[in-house]
């Protein structure tokens, strides 16, 4: 995983609550055997409409992304994350995400920052009248900035020290194999087992 | 202080425990379909790594199988691909694999039960959202993402964040015709898609135990589609009955230790919940969405609502925007909204007790003119039991298709899909905009009242159909 610290860029404002995962990406789209090749498909509905934000032309190249209430429900497709990150994006802000949406995210080095309902619609209202606005959102000092925005937000610890350095979650694990192997030599015989070995 | 179902259950997984870092909590049971897996056996074989233990690991294939013509090649290239790529990858890691064809094939959360694989007690975990169905016998059961199922694969373990705890207690007697579809639908309308962010609810109470394993699973399904990272319930005597006999459920010595073991999984009189929500059952009745998100829902006798009459402007401009693509209008009554297909399936209502209430009510009736109606068993073993029982011949008598079994039209990954502008009254899980198929419309119902809307061709309960129709067999 690529590691994130820090990153400045312009924002995309998507303003509608519950974006579910098949709006980020519809389903035919998962059928691919890979992690890449998802941006034509990111909010392929939606994009078919020219008025729709991602595709007017000031917001293009856009890398951060300021969405509504409740981003990410539904399925627990991580293509959807995929499919941000294909298109360029960085960091996606939200005063709230689904779950499984946001570990997703954090496995993948793709930056999910919650902050309060009213900085959102700030931020929001910024970019709408000034689509060249920049919007730092920095994982070291824990903050987003932008013009007359400055914002700390949380994150666990753990969960932030890993996006820093970059961390391969598997290996972190495998680190901890004698207790692995502690635990599995105490598992009761009643548990199921898919197959003989 | 008591501890919760759910935190017994945590408990019992943790490998390894230390402060500021998430548990480390060992995965008893993880399954996987064709979609969310690739990426993670690709993951696996680019470092060199296999899979721990294949002995508690079991793939089928659901999301993209056709239901027709199972016997010639599948039409999509891209589907088969992906088919292809779960039997070369079960093959090349010794993962054991249910492929379309085989009697033990359907939907990944329907195989699992049935199998006898999930229990009381164990954590499950599959890459599909839908994972919560599990939860019904007292499992804690996550759906994860493909990163997640590699690292599964990897170390059969998973370092998971901190959960809260939610009751969810049902009290009293459902009504008449009321499901669990029913209840489970007017939960998410209540606490809303967020309102179970961060929790794993337990449902409890007298209308819950009463609920027959399929029904409680019903319920469990859907505890995604109200935001909560799991659903459960503790296990009782029918859980196992359920369980016992089944291919993998423990035997002789094994099934007293596993039951003793089972009944000791009840949140203690003293644990308190982070949140509580409480329903009383005999206020229910029929329930449908009419919107574009699985919260957008109200009994089948209401009006569809006014935008306008929402406080909240997120949630007005969703109704608006969920109005308009859905072709309704403020206050037009739910019960005159036409369909042109109905759907039953899926992993929330493809079960047999699913299969026999819709058949119960088309029998001796026929499918309105103009109507599709599909019937998806959730699983080749639900499909054999029908055909048992004459149910495949009810539905045909009436019109409807009866198809082989997988996910079909719940998502539309295979060819089972709404064309734009067609409407739904569907038993899957999710109306979400093209959830069904590009531009389609989806009201989420239960299977009752979807065989009920196939036969009026409008949405309807089984009550609606007392006085159309003469032909009604007794004890319908």
């Amino acid at each position: 995983m690529e590691a994130f610290t820090t990153h400045t860029g312009r924002a995309v404002p998507l303003r509608r609550s519950n974006v579910d995962t098949d709006q980020i990406i519809p389903a035919h789209w998962l059928k691919k055997v890979t992690r890449d090749g998802f941006e034509d498909g990111l909010f392929e509905a939606w994009r078919k409409d020219p008025e729709f934000v991602l595709n007017q032309e000031a917001h293009k190249g856009a890398t951060v992304l300021v969405a509504g209430p409740d981003f990410g429900t539904g399925s627990s497709r991580e293509h959807a994350v995929w499919a941000l990150q294909n298109y360029g994006f960085k960091a996606v802000i939200s005063s709230r995400f689904a779950d499984i949406f946001r570990g997703n995210s954090l496995k993948n080095g793709l930056l999910t920052v919650v902050l309060p309902q009213e900085t959102v619609d700030r931020l929001q209202k910024l970019v709408e009248s000034d689509p060249t606005a920049e919007v730092t959102v920095d994982l070291v000092a824990r903050e987003v900035r932008a013009e007359g925005v400055t914002a700390g937000f949380e994150l666990d610890e753990n969960a932030r020290w890993r996006l820093l350095e970059g961390l391969d979650d598997i290996s972190l694990t495998l680190r901890e194999e004698s207790a692995i192997a502690a635990y599995e030599a105490n598992r009761p015989s009643f548990k199921p087992r898919t197959i003989e070995v | 202080m008591g501890r919760t179902l759910a935190e017994k259950v945590w408990d019992d997984h943790v490998v390894r425990r230390a402060e500021g870092e998430p548990d480390l909590l060992f995965i008893d049971l993880h399954l996987l379909h064709e979609v969310t897996s690739p990426q993670a056996f690709d993951g696996l074989r680019k470092a060199g790594r296999g899979v721990r233990r294949t002995d508690l690991t079991i793939a089928t294939e659901d999301h993209n199988t056709p239901t027709l013509d199972i016997d010639k090649p599948i039409a999509d290239p891209v589907s088969r691909t992906q088919l292809e790529t779960l039997r070369k990858n079960c093959a090349e890691f010794g993962v054991r694999l249910h492929p379309l064809g085989d009697v033990e094939q359907g939907v990944v959360h329907v195989v699992g039960p049935q199998l006898g694989l999930t229990q009381p007690g164990t954590t499950v975990v599959c890459g599909d959202s839908h994972t919560s169905t599990h939860g019904a016998f007292g499992a804690l059961a996550f759906g994860i993402g493909t990163s997640q199922v590699e690292h599964v694969l990897a170390t059969q373990t998973l370092p998971m964040a901190p959960f809260k705890t939610m009751a969810i207690t049902v009290e009293g007697e459902l009504p008449e015709g009321v499901t669990a579809k029913d209840l489970i639908l007017a939960i998410i309308a209540k606490i809303g898609t967020g309102g179970g962010q961060g929790y794993v609810i337990e449902y409890r109470g007298s209308a819950i135990e009463k609920l027959s394993m399929e029904a409680r699973m019903t319920i469990c399904n859907m505890s995604i589609e109200a935001g909560a990272r799991a659903g459960m319930i503790a296990p009782d005597r029918t859980t196992f009955d359920y369980l016992q006999g089944r291919d993998h459920a423990p035997r002789d010595g094994d099934w007293d230790a596993a039951v003793a073991y089972w009944q000791t999984l009840r949140t203690d009189d003293d644990a308190v919940f982070d949140a509580e929500v409480v329903i009383d059952a005999a206020t229910l009745s029929p329930f449908v969405t009419w919107g574009t998100n699985p919260g957008q829902g109200a009994p089948l006798s209401a009006n569809v609502p006014d935008p306008a009459s929402y406080e909240d402007p997120s949630e007005r401009f969703a109704a608006e925007k969920a109005l308009e693509y859905m072709g309704l209008t403020a206050g037009q009554p739910l019960r005159e909204i036409s369909v042109d297909t109905v759907f039953v399936g899926s992993c929330t209502n493809g079960r047999i007790e699913d299969l026999r209430s819709a058949a119960a009510i088309l029998e001796g009736r026929s499918v309105a003119e103009g109507v599709r109606m599909l019937i998806v068993p959730g699983s080749v073993r639900v499909s054999l039991e029908a055909v048992a029982e004459g149910l495949d011949k009810v539905f045909t008598a009436a019109g409807a298709e009866w198809r082989h079994a997988g996910c079909s039209m719940c998502l539309g990954m295979n060819p089972d899909q709404l064309a734009p502008g067609e409407r739904s009254a569907s038993t899957s899980n999710r109306n979400f905009e093209g959830r069904q198929g590009k531009g389609g419309r989806t009201h989420l119902v239960s299977p009752q009242v979807a065989a009920a809307t196939a036969v009026l061709g409008h949405l309807a309960s089984p009550a609606d159909l007392s006085d159309v129709d003469v032909a009604t067999p007794a004890g319908v």
